[in-house]
C-alpha cells in the first residue's frame, strides 16, 4: 500500500489535468499554467545535484536548450512526434552532465558552478553559428493540427509538462528516499568524511548530473513547440538560472516538497507580476527576494515551517 | 587567405587585447586566487564601471581612463561593504560554498537588472581623442583604442604586483592567504586584511570597465561573456599569481585573436570555455601553480 499509495496519486493529477482540458477553455491559462510546470521541472532537476550534493548549476539555460534544440532539430530532420523528442532531448543533455560532470566534479565545488556558467556562452555560440537549426535568427515550428484526445495542442503541451512535473517529482521523492540520497546527503555534509566511509562520491556525483541534466533537457524538449518561434535568445535566457536555483532556495533545498514550493509560489507570483508590471523589474524583484532569502532564510519557506512545527 | 602580414597583425592585436584581460582579471585573482571568495560576480562590477564612465563621459566629458580612476574609492567601498555581507552571513558560518555562490549570483543578476532598467538593452560608447586612430608600424597597424588599455592594464599589474610584495598590507594579503591562523597569532586581524583585499578587487574593476568602453561598444549583459574568461585567465594563470594572471591573459588574449581571425569572431568565446576546461582537466593549479 505505501509503495502503490504515490503511483495512485501521481496517475490521478494527471488523470485530473487531462479531464480539465475538457473543461476549461481559456488558452491563456494552459499557456501559464505550462510555465509555472515547466519551472517545477527545472527546479526539481536542479535540486537533484544543487540542494542534495550542494554543486551549485548555472547552466539550467545549456541543459533546457539543448533539449529544446534535440527536438527541434530532430523535428527538422525527421518529423519525430514530442513524446519521442522528449526521451531524446533528456539522453543528450544527461549525456552534456555526464562530461561536465566528468570533467569537473572531481575538483573543488567552485569549479563546476564556474564551467557551467561558461556552458551556458558557449553553447549558445554554437547554436547561433548552426544555421540548419536556425541561426540566430531562430526558426519557427509549426504544430501538429490535430491530436487525438485533445482538443488542441496548447492542451496537449499543458498534460504533457503535466506529467513530467509529477514524474521528476517522483523521482527526486525516490532519490531522496533510497540509499542513493543518503550518500548525496553525506556529500553535501563532508565529502571527504563520506569518501573515507566508503560512499563513492564521484559515481554518486555523476548520477545526480546526469539525472538533473537530463530532466532539464526533457523539460526543454516541448519548448519550440510552446512557443512556436524558437531563437537563441529565448531558450538559453538566464532567467532560467536564477529561477531554477532560486525556486528551491527560497522553498528549502533539503527536501523534494522544497523546489515544488517554491516554482509555484514564485512560478505563480512571475506570472503576476509580467501582466501588472514590467517584466525587467519582476526580475529585478526575483534577484532581491533571492539573495534576502540567502542571507536571512537558508533553509527556505520549508525549513522555517519545519523550524515553528518544533518549537510548538 | 592566409597571409604572414594577417597572422603578425592578429597577433600583436591578441598581445594588446590580453593587456586588457589581464586588468579584467587581476581584481578575481586577488579575491579568488588568494581568498578563495568565488565572486562571479565580478564581470558585472567591470560593467558597472564601464557605465560610469559612460556617465561621466557623456555628462562633463572626461576621459574614460581618468573616470576609472576617480571611481575606484567608490567601487572599493562598494566591495568591502559586499564581503562585508558575505562574512557576516556565509563565511563565518563556513557556508561559502553553496549558498556564498548563489548570494554572488544574486549580485550579478539585480546589477544587470538595474543596469537595464537605468540605460536599457542599447550599445552605449564613449568619445576620447586617441579612440579611431592607429599607429602604422611597418605593415602591423596597432590601434590606439587597444595600445591604451594594454598600457593601462600593464601598469596595473605592475602596480599590484608591487603592491603586494613591498608593502606591508600587501604582504599581509599574501600572509593571509597562506595562513590565516598565523597572522592572527601575529596579532594582525586577518578579517579586516581580507576586506581590503576584496576592496582593491573590486576597485580594479572601475578602471577595466573604462578600458572596456573604449575598446567596444557596451550593453548590460555583456558581463556574462567575461565570467568564463576571467575564471579561465586566474585558473591557468595559477590563482593568484599576478604575474601569471597577467602571462596567462596574454595567451588567452592571442588565442582569442587568432581564432577570430582565422575562424571567424563568434568562435573567440568558445576559446575562453576550452583553455578553463584543458586548464581544470589537465592541471588545475595553473601554469604558475605553487
Amino acid at each position: 500500500m505505501r509503495r502503490t499509495l504515490p503511483v495512485v496519486i501521481a496517475l490521478s493529477i494527471v488523470g485530473g489535468g487531462m479531464l480539465l482540458t475538457g473543461v476549461v477553455e481559456n488558452r491563456y491559462f494552459y499557456f501559464a499554467t505550462y510555465v509555472i510546470l515547466q519551472y517545477i521541472v527545472l527546479s526539481t532537476a536542479w535540486n537533484i545535484l544543487g540542494g542534495y550534493t550542494g554543486y551549485v548549476n548555472f547552466g539550467t539555460p545549456a541543459f533546457f536548450a539543448l533539449g529544446a534544440y534535440t527536438s527541434t532539430f530532430l523535428m527538422l530532420f525527421c518529423e519525430a512526434p514530442l513524446l519521442v523528442s522528449i526521451p531524446a532531448g533528456g539522453l543528450i543533455s544527461g549525456l552534456l552532465g555526464l562530461g561536465i560532470g566528468y570533467l569537473t566534479l572531481r575538483l573543488k565545488g567552485v569549479f563546476f558552478s564556474i564551467a557551467t556558467l561558461a556552458l551556458t556562452v558557449v553553447l549558445q555560440t554554437l547554436i547561433i553559428n548552426w544555421e540548419f537549426v536556425g541561426g540566430a535568427k531562430g526558426i519557427s515550428i509549426i504544430r501538429p493540427v490535430a491530436i487525438p484526445f485533445f482538443r488542441n495542442y496548447v492542451q496537449f503541451l499543458f498534460v504533457v509538462m503535466l506529467g513530467l512535473a509529477v514524474g521528476s517529482l517522483a523521482i527526486a521523492r525516490w532519490i531522496e528516499h533510497s540509499w542513493i540520497g543518503l550518500g548525496l546527503a553525506a556529500i553535501r555534509d563532508n565529502e571527504e568524511a563520506a569518501e573515507c566511509m566508503g560512499v563513492p562520491t564521484l559515481r554518486l556525483k555523476l548520477f545526480a548530473a546526469v539525472v538533473s541534466g537530463g530532466l532539464m533537457g526533457m523539460a526543454g524538449a516541448p519548448f519550440p513547440y510552446h512557443i512556436s518561434l524558437i531563437e537563441p535568445l529565448s531558450a538559453f535566457n538566464l532567467d532560467y538560472a536564477v529561477n531554477s536555483l532560486a525556486m528551491p532556495m527560497i522553498g528549502g533545498t533539503t527536501t523534494w516538497v522544497g523546489p515544488l514550493v517554491g516554482a509555484v509560489l514564485l512560478g505563480t507570483a512571475q506570472q503576476v507580476a509580467t501582466v501588472t508590471i514590467s517584466s525587467e523589474l519582476n526580475l529585478l524583484i526575483v534577484g532581491v527576494v533571492l539573495v534576502g532569502f540567502v542571507i536571512l532564510a537558508p533553509d527556505g519557506i520549508v525549513g522555517l515551517l519545519q523550524r515553528m512545527l518544533k518549537r510548538k | 587567405m592566409f597571409s604572414f602580414d594577417l597572422l603578425v597583425n592578429a597577433v600583436v592585436a591578441g598581445i594588446l587585447l590580453g593587456g586588457f584581460y589581464a586588468a579584467v582579471s587581476l581584481g578575481i585573482s586577488m579575491s579568488f586566487g588568494l581568498l578563495e571568495v568565488a565572486n562571479i560576480a565580478h564581470p558585472v562590477f567591470v560593467i558597472a564601471g564601464a557605465y560610469a564612465a559612460y556617465m561621466m563621459n557623456t555628462a562633463v566629458g572626461l576621459d574614460p581612463v581618468l573616470t576609472g580612476l576617480l571611481f575606484t574609492p567608490v567601487f572599493y567601498v562598494l566591495g568591502v561593504v559586499v564581503y562585508r555581507i558575505y562574512y557576516a552571513s556565509f563565511e563565518r558560518k563556513g557556508e561559502q560554498s553553496l549558498r556564498g555562490l548563489v548570494f554572488f549570483f544574486g549580485i550579478l543578476f539585480i546589477i544587470e537588472v538595474s543596469l537595464v532598467l537605468t540605460y536599457g538593452v542599447d550599445y552605449r560608447l564613449v568619445e576620447a581623442p586617441y579612440i579611431g586612430r592607429s599607429l602604422l608600424i611597418g605593415p602591423i597597424g596597432i590601434a590606439l583604442r587597444l595600445l591604451v588599455p594594454f598600457m593601462v592594464g600593464l601598469v596595473l599589474t605592475l602596480a599590484l604586483h608591487l603592491f603586494l610584495g613591498k608593502t606591508f598590507y600587501g604582504r599581509a594579503i599574501m600572509g593571509v592567504s597562506q595562513d590565516a591562523l598565523a597572522l592572527r597569532l601575529m596579532g594582525a586581524d586577518p578579517i579586516k586584511i581580507k576586506t581590503i583585499a576584496f576592496g582593491l578587487g573590486i576597485a580594479t574593476t572601475s578602471l577595466a570597465g573604462a578600458l572596456l568602453i573604449i575598446i567596444a561598444p557596451v550593453e548590460p549583459s555583456m558581463g556574462r561573456e567575461y565570467i568564463g574568461r576571467v575564471f579561465a585567465i586566474t585558473v591557468l594563470g595559477g590563482m593568484g599569481s599576478i604575474g601569471g594572471t597577467f602571462v596567462a591573459a596574454l595567451i588567452l588574449g592571442v588565442a582569442e585573436s587568432l581564432t577570430s581571425t582565422f575562424s571567424g569572431p563568434s568562435w573567440a568565446l568558445a576559446v575562453s570555455f576550452g583553455i578553463l576546461l584543458l586548464a581544470l582537466a589537465i592541471r588545475p593549479s595553473g601554469l604558475f601553480g605553487r
